[in-house]
Order: structure tokens, then C-alpha cells, then sequence
């Protein structure tokens, strides 16, 4: 017999000295609080995935879901490394702290990065820029091309139910075909806890371990387990021009409007995409705190405040999930 | 600090439903601004006169173009001292497939009934469904209450019909509140339109719901998901030989140096620790994942159960359990499936088909084939054992999937043991599954 002794150890991403004012076990006798349930799941969800498939992979942009996703990740196989790479769909329109922080984040916790380009496909030929010179919807033929070449049977992304309406109806895992198309209307049921990964050569599935936060249980878990985002979700002076009601940084991929001005503001970001169509919030939150009240007190779901993508149509996600979008 | 529970909303058609699930999200204000202005564009372009609030929640192209709801949708909203999550569950289409996916992880039932029209055969079956998943709580929504002139006669007449419905079906905790979806009386705040009424407002009955039983009281069950072993990869040199089984807790409450048995192997050992990456726990219970440390060098793997020594489960080949056909192609005895049971999954051939249940009558009839959206009950042999314990007993380790072998879709939601004897004859214990 053998028993083997062992000390508690730091936890990933925090200091090992720093105790949590509110700890996560606040639940009361037996009783997990709202965010200890969700961390469990997700937890559950990240190692049913890891054990029944062959190779997973995690989307990471350096957003705050998919910096939440990589951190429970950590957690749900501590002491052990994370057990799969992680993939970048680099739309080459990037706000330069979010790939410091990405490139930062890889290297600390000793991670495979794959990044695949939309600038490649754009030099070559496969893909041509739009006329509105935003490059989020041309990110799916490189995603699914990255999904094929390295032979990733399950892709870990960030999205949540809350986001959007399309995305109120997707499963926890969810089947893409061999072109990666959703098909809505002929999805698995998914029961109890039973997750049903299953597909045939060529299929994949994605899986959102987040699928049932709020982006409000993003940042309250955010603040519980101080996890460190890139500085631009915060608060700070940016030089900003007002495109279609929201605020767009000066920049290489977005240049100011003839007739329009350049004025600084102090804006934070609610979301983190293509720079040239991810639009800024005037903000005082220059920490975490803040940015949970103002999220608590908004009257507007982040993608209608943030993304001009998604202002398109009705059914603008639904399209792009359907020929294969995160 | 904020709970989680989950919700299901079940219906028939024009119940309101989808109005019921707008004003709840609407009332508790989790609508933004930029969705509401959607709807009502959309209303506006409909040419109705006020905003639709069953377009908040109908989200897919097809649902919008052909006005119906065509899938489970996950709606979130909030209180104070709670966070919902609600499963919105069609009632026409599919009604048992999407009921019984909605009610398989619901600490509640929200199932609505028209005023003016009573118990429907439809409201029958949703409490019956409701029954066999063994949903702890069942609220029933008296709606449209406005429309029968918030009469306290109707109220209780339904109130009674719901009742005599509820202990015939052993349904431990059936509640009624009238309401107006529409209008909003008794969802949010008290009306004062039914002054007859002393009880609480619907979101007031759903804030005050215990959220789960005490695990305390259940025997504890672990599931293994994934053996850790970092060996070299360890991020710290300390835990090179660090052997850790990583699982959520599926039932009760386990502590350092509590007795376990591994199944279906029949190991004895003791728990030498509860870890997580925050640190180190003296106990833990469901549902939360963790990695469990046992004092022996035992052979332990994924699909294998932890569980309490004194009180642990039997592994069976032979499973007799209850099930919701959920597929097109019909299930005949003799066909092969794969059984997925907690985190193992096993060849298994249907045996014979003991009878379908017919939801009206809560009777089991003779069938040779089960169709899609029967609910049966069916013989099962596996290839190799599983741990499984009557549903009755405990919802996660008594629940398992059929899946299709060959093209990998989900074919059933199955149910261990008789759990059609607690529908007929709740008096009754039900029949243990034979080894």
C-alpha cells in the first residue's frame, strides 16, 4: 500500500500567496454557487472531450471567453499540463496588446499554438477582401481548413447561448459536417449530462464548455479567479472616430472617414475581433469591478453594442454558423 | 451568493408559451435594449400593433419564417439571489423528444395551461414525462387568467384537475399559480386582479425552490472521467508521480478517508484526497469535479465508479429500463446499439421490448416496435457491465443513452429499472434490475 503525500498547490494563474477574498466554496452546506455549478460543468465538458477524442483543439483569440475556456482548462487537468494545442484564426486586423497577451499566455502555460492566416488566403488568391474591408466572415475557410490539415476531430470555442439567438439553440456539442456546415434543424438531443461526440471520418464537433454563462458569470468569474485579460477590455484614452453609432480605433485596417475626426476617448472593449469591426464603449471601468457594474447596468447585449457584423441581418450569425463560423 | 436552478418549460400549442418565457425575461430585465428594438421592428413589419414577445425567443430563420419554435432553445435571466437557466421546449413539434431533453436536467417544470381550457391530453402527457425524468419540482401556469375575467372558480377548478393529475402520477412537489403571460399578472409581482390568490408570484415560487437535494443525503457516486498522471510534463517537479482520478461527483458526499469500493472491478480502498487546482479539500459532493487520490495502487480507468463502500451498486450485463425513442427509424428487438452509461459506453443488443406506454393512461401496452417519441419500456444485454442503479435511485447514474453504432446519432433516453411502476402505482416499490 501506498499513500502518497501531497500539499496543496498554487493554482494556475495566481499568485500562490494571494488567498481569494471570496473564495468560490461560498455556496453554503452542500450548495455550489451559480459559479461553481458552471465551473463544474465546464470542467466536466473539457474532460469528456479530452477522453473521447483523439484530437482537440481550443480556439484561442486572446478574448476574454476564450481566456476563461483556456483557465478552466488549466484547472480541469492540474497538475498535468493542458492536454491539446490551441489555434489562432488570425484575421491579420489585430489589436497588437491582444497578440502580446495571446503570445504572452501560449508561452506561460507551454502551449502548441497553431495560427492560420486570412492574410495567406488573401495573397494567394482563395479569398478576396470585402468591400467593407471586414474580415471576420472571411475567417471560416481558414478555420475549417486549420480544422482539416492538422486533423482536429474537436474544436473547444467560447461561444455562449446568451450571445445571440442562433447561437440560443446550439448544443454543448454540436456536429459539423464534412464542409463544417451547422445544420440547426437535425441536431442531436442532448440529455442529462451525456455528451454523444460520435461522427464519421471527416465530421467534427464543436464544443462550448461556456454554453451556459452570461457574459456577466464571464466577468464575475474573471474577478473570482483574477484572471488577466488584455488591458484593452479596461478603460483607458484611445484615439476614436464614430462609425455607425460606435467608436473604431485609428488604425491601419480602419482608417478615419473622409469628413470625420479623430477625437481620444476613454473607451474599453466589450468584445475582441477583426479591429477594423469591433467597435469600443465609452467606459470609466478601469478594473474588473467596474466593468461588472457597467455590464450589470447595460442596456445592450455586447455584439449589438460591439459588432458590425452582426448588425447585417436578422439571421446574420445563423448564416455564418451555418457554412461553418465559430 | 447567487444559485444556479434549471428550468423547463413545456406547453401545447397557443398556450402562450413563448409569451410566458418573453415577460419573464422581459419583467426580470434581461432583455437589452437592442433585442427589444428588434422585436419590435419585427412586430412592426408584421403590422401588429405591440411588440411580440414569443419573437424574442424564436431565433432561427425557418422559425421566424414559418412562426413556429422548432428546437430546445437555452434562455438565461437572473434575480437578485438567483440565476435561471430555462430550456424552452416546443410543444407542438417533437413535443416528448424536446420535453424529455428539457427535463432531463431540470431542477423544475414550468408547464402551462390555458385557463379556458383546463388539463389538455397534452398537459397530461407533460406531466407524465415530467414524472418519469423525475423533475423534483412541477409548477403549473394557469394562464391567460385575464380572459376568464380572473374568475377563482376557473382557478380552482383547474387547480384540482392538476392535483387529482399530479397523485396519480407521484409527482412529489405540483404547484399552481394563475397568471397573464400578457399582461404580466402574478409573473414578476403579485396582481392585485386576483385578490383571491394569497400565493406567491411565479418568479417569487421559482427564486424560493430548493435547487437540488442534499447530497448529504445520497451515497456517493464518482464516475471516472480521466486518469491525470503528468509524470514529466507535472508543473512542478512535486507531482512527477502524481496519480489522480478526475470525475464530476454524480451523487452525495464523500471525505479524506472515507472507505471506497472500484467498480466493476470490486476493489476496496480509501480516499487519500480531494484535489483541485485551488487546492487541496477535506470533502466534496455533487456536482462538483474534482480529482480523487485512492491510498492503493488499484487499476482504475475511465468508466469506472467510485463508489461508498457500505452502500455501493451491483454491476449488471442485464438492463430492464425505460426509454424515449427518439429517432425516425423504429427500435426492434434484436438490434444492436451502443449504450452510454455515466463515462462508459458498451455494445449492447435490445432483447425484447416489454411494452410502450401510452401517456394518457400511464397503462403499458404490448408493441413490437417502439417509434419515434414512444416512450417503452425494454430488456437490454451488454457486452461488458456497468455500473447502473435504478433511475428512481439516482437521475445521474440511472440514466444512459442508445446511440447508433453506425452513424454515431443519439437513438434514446433511457431510464434504469421500472420507472413506469412509480408512474402507475407510486405506493410501489419499483422491480430491481436483475444481475
Amino acid at each position: 500500500m501506498t499513500i502518497t503525500k501531497q500539499t496543496a498547490p498554487p493554482a494556475p494563474g495566481k499568485a500562490a500567496s494571494v488567498v481569494p477574498e471570496t473564495p468560490l466554496l461560498a455556496g453554503g452546506e452542500h450548495r455550489l454557487t451559480q459559479l461553481e455549478a458552471l465551473e463544474s460543468e465546464a470542467i466536466h465538458i473539457v474532460r469528456e472531450v479530452v477522453a473521447e477524442f483523439e484530437r482537440p483543439v481550443l480556439l484561442f483569440s486572446g478574448g476574454k471567453d476564450s481566456v476563461v475556456m483556456l483557465h478552466l482548462a488549466v484547472k480541469a487537468f492540474w497538475p498535468g499540463p493542458v492536454p491539446f494545442p490551441v489555434m489562432h484564426v488570425d484575421t491579420g486586423h489585430n489589436f497588437p496588446e491582444v497578440l502580446e497577451y495571446r503570445d504572452a499566455t501560449v508561452a506561460r502555460l507551454g502551449l502548441r499554438l497553431v495560427v492560420v492566416k486570412v492574410q495567406d488566403y488573401i495573397d494567394d488568391g482563395r479569398l478576396r477582401e470585402r468591400a467593407d474591408g471586414t474580415r471576420n466572415p472571411l475567417q471560416t475557410q481558414p478555420l475549417l481548413d486549420g480544422i482539416a490539415e492538422n486533423r482536429f476531430d474537436s474544436v473547444f470555442g467560447g461561444g455562449r447561448r446568451d450571445e445571440e439567438k442562433a447561437r440560443a439553440k446550439e448544443r454543448v456539442l454540436s456536429l459539423r459536417d464534412e464542409f463544417g456546415q451547422w445544420d440547426p434543424r437535425s441536431q442531436r438531443p442532448e440529455l442529462w449530462n451525456l455528451y454523444n461526440g460520435r461522427h464519421r471520418p471527416g465530421e467534427h464537433v464543436r464544443v462550448f464548455p461556456l454554453s451556459n454563462w452570461t457574459e456577466l458569470d464571464v466577468w464575475r468569474y474573471i474577478a473570482a479567479e483574477r484572471i488577466e485579460l488584455p488591458s484593452l477590455y479596461y478603460a483607458h484614452e484611445r484615439p476614436v472616430f464614430v462609425r455607425d453609432g460606435m467608436f473604431l480605433a485609428d488604425g491601419p485596417y480602419s482608417p478615419v472617414p473622409e469628413g470625420e475626426e479623430l477625437v481620444v476617448r476613454q473607451v474599453r472593449y466589450r468584445t475582441v475581433g477583426d479591429m477594423s469591426c469591433t467597435g469600443a464603449v465609452l467606459s470609466d471601468a478601469v478594473d474588473v469591478d467596474g466593468v461588472i457594474r457597467e455590464v450589470a447596468a447595460s442596456r445592450l447585449t455586447e455584439r449589438g453594442a460591439t459588432r458590425a457584423d452582426d448588425r447585417l441581418s436578422e439571421a446574420a450569425m445563423e448564416d455564418r454558423k451555418r457554412e461553418g463560423y465559430f | 451568493m447567487s444559485t444556479l436552478l434549471r428550468l423547463a418549460t413545456a406547453g401545447s400549442v397557443d398556450d402562450g408559451k413563448s409569451t410566458l418565457v418573453g415577460r419573464l425575461l422581459y419583467d426580470s430585465k434581461s432583455v437589452l435594449t437592442d433585442q427589444l428594438d428588434a422585436v419590435e421592428r419585427v412586430s412592426r413589419n408584421r403590422g401588429l400593433d405591440v411588440a411580440d414577445l414569443a419573437l424574442l425567443t424564436d431565433g432561427l430563420r425557418a422559425e421566424r419564417e414559418q412562426g413556429i419554435t422548432i428546437d430546445v432553445a437555452y434562455r438565461y435571466f437572473a434575480t437578485a439571489n438567483r440565476s435561471f437557466i430555462l430550456a424552452d421546449c416546443p410543444g407542438h413539434v417533437q413535443y416528448t423528444r424536446n420535453t424529455v431533453t428539457g427535463a432531463s436536467t431540470a431542477d423544475a417544470v414550468v408547464l402551462l395551461v390555458d385557463a379556458r381550457k383546463g388539463l389538455l391530453e397534452q398537459t397530461s402527457r407533460h406531466l407524465a414525462v415530467a414524472s418519469l425524468l423525475r423533475v423534483p419540482h412541477v409548477i403549473v401556469a394557469v394562464n391567460k387568467i385575464d380572459l376568464v375575467g380572473y374568475d377563482h372558480s376557473v382557478f380552482a377548478a383547474v387547480s384540482a384537475q392538476v392535483e387529482h393529475a399530479a397523485r396519480a402520477l407521484g409527482l412529489p412537489d405540483v404547484r399552481t399559480v394563475p397568471v397573464s403571460a400578457l399582461i404580466g399578472d402574478n409573473i414578476v409581482d403579485r396582481s392585485n386582479r386576483t385578490s383571491w390568490y394569497d400565493g406567491p408570484s411565479l418568479l417569487e415560487l421559482l427564486e424560493q425552490l430548493p435547487s437540488a437535494e442534499d447530497p448529504a443525503k445520497e451515497a456517493f457516486r464518482f464516475p471516472v472521467q480521466v486518469v491525470i498522471r503528468p509524470q514529466a510534463a507535472a508543473h512542478d517537479e512535486a507531482y512527477r508521480d502524481y496519480r489522480g482520478y478526475a470525475g464530476q461527483i454524480a451523487a452525495g458526499l464523500v471525505k479524506v478517508g472515507d472507505p471506497v469500493v472500484v467498480l466493476p472491478s470490486g476493489t476496496s480502498t480509501r480516499i487519500a484526497g480531494i484535489d483541485t487546482a485551488d487546492g487541496e479539500l477535506a470533502e466534496a459532493f455533487a456536482p462538483q469535479s474534482v480529482t480523487i487520490r485512492l491510498t492503493d495502487d488499484v487499476d482504475v480507468a475511465r468508466g469506472d465508479l467510485v463508489a461508498a463502500a457500505q452502500d455501493a451498486p451491483v454491476p449488471t450485463q442485464d438492463i430492464e429500463g425505460t426509454i424515449c425513442w427518439l429517432a425516425e427509424r423504429e427500435l426492434r428487438p434484436g438490434q444492436r446499439v451502443l449504450l452510454k452509461h455515466t463515462t462508459r459506453t458498451v455494445q449492447a443488443v435490445v432483447r425484447d421490448i416489454v411494452g410502450r406506454l401510452d401517456l394518457d393512461s400511464a397503462e403499458l401496452g404490448a408493441a413490437e416496435s417502439l417509434g419515434l417519441n414512444d416512450i417503452g419500456r425494454v430488456r437490454l444485454r451488454l457486452a461488458s457491465p456497468v455500473v447502473a442503479e435504478p433511475y428512481l435511485t439516482s437521475r445521474r447514474t440511472g440514466a444512459f443513452l442508445l446511440i447508433d453504432a453506425h452513424d454515431g446519432n443519439t437513438l434514446a433516453a433511457g431510464m434504469v429499472g421500472d420507472a413506469l411502476a412509480e408512474v402507475r402505482h407510486p405506493e410501489q416499490q419499483p422491480l430491481q434490475y436483475t444481475i
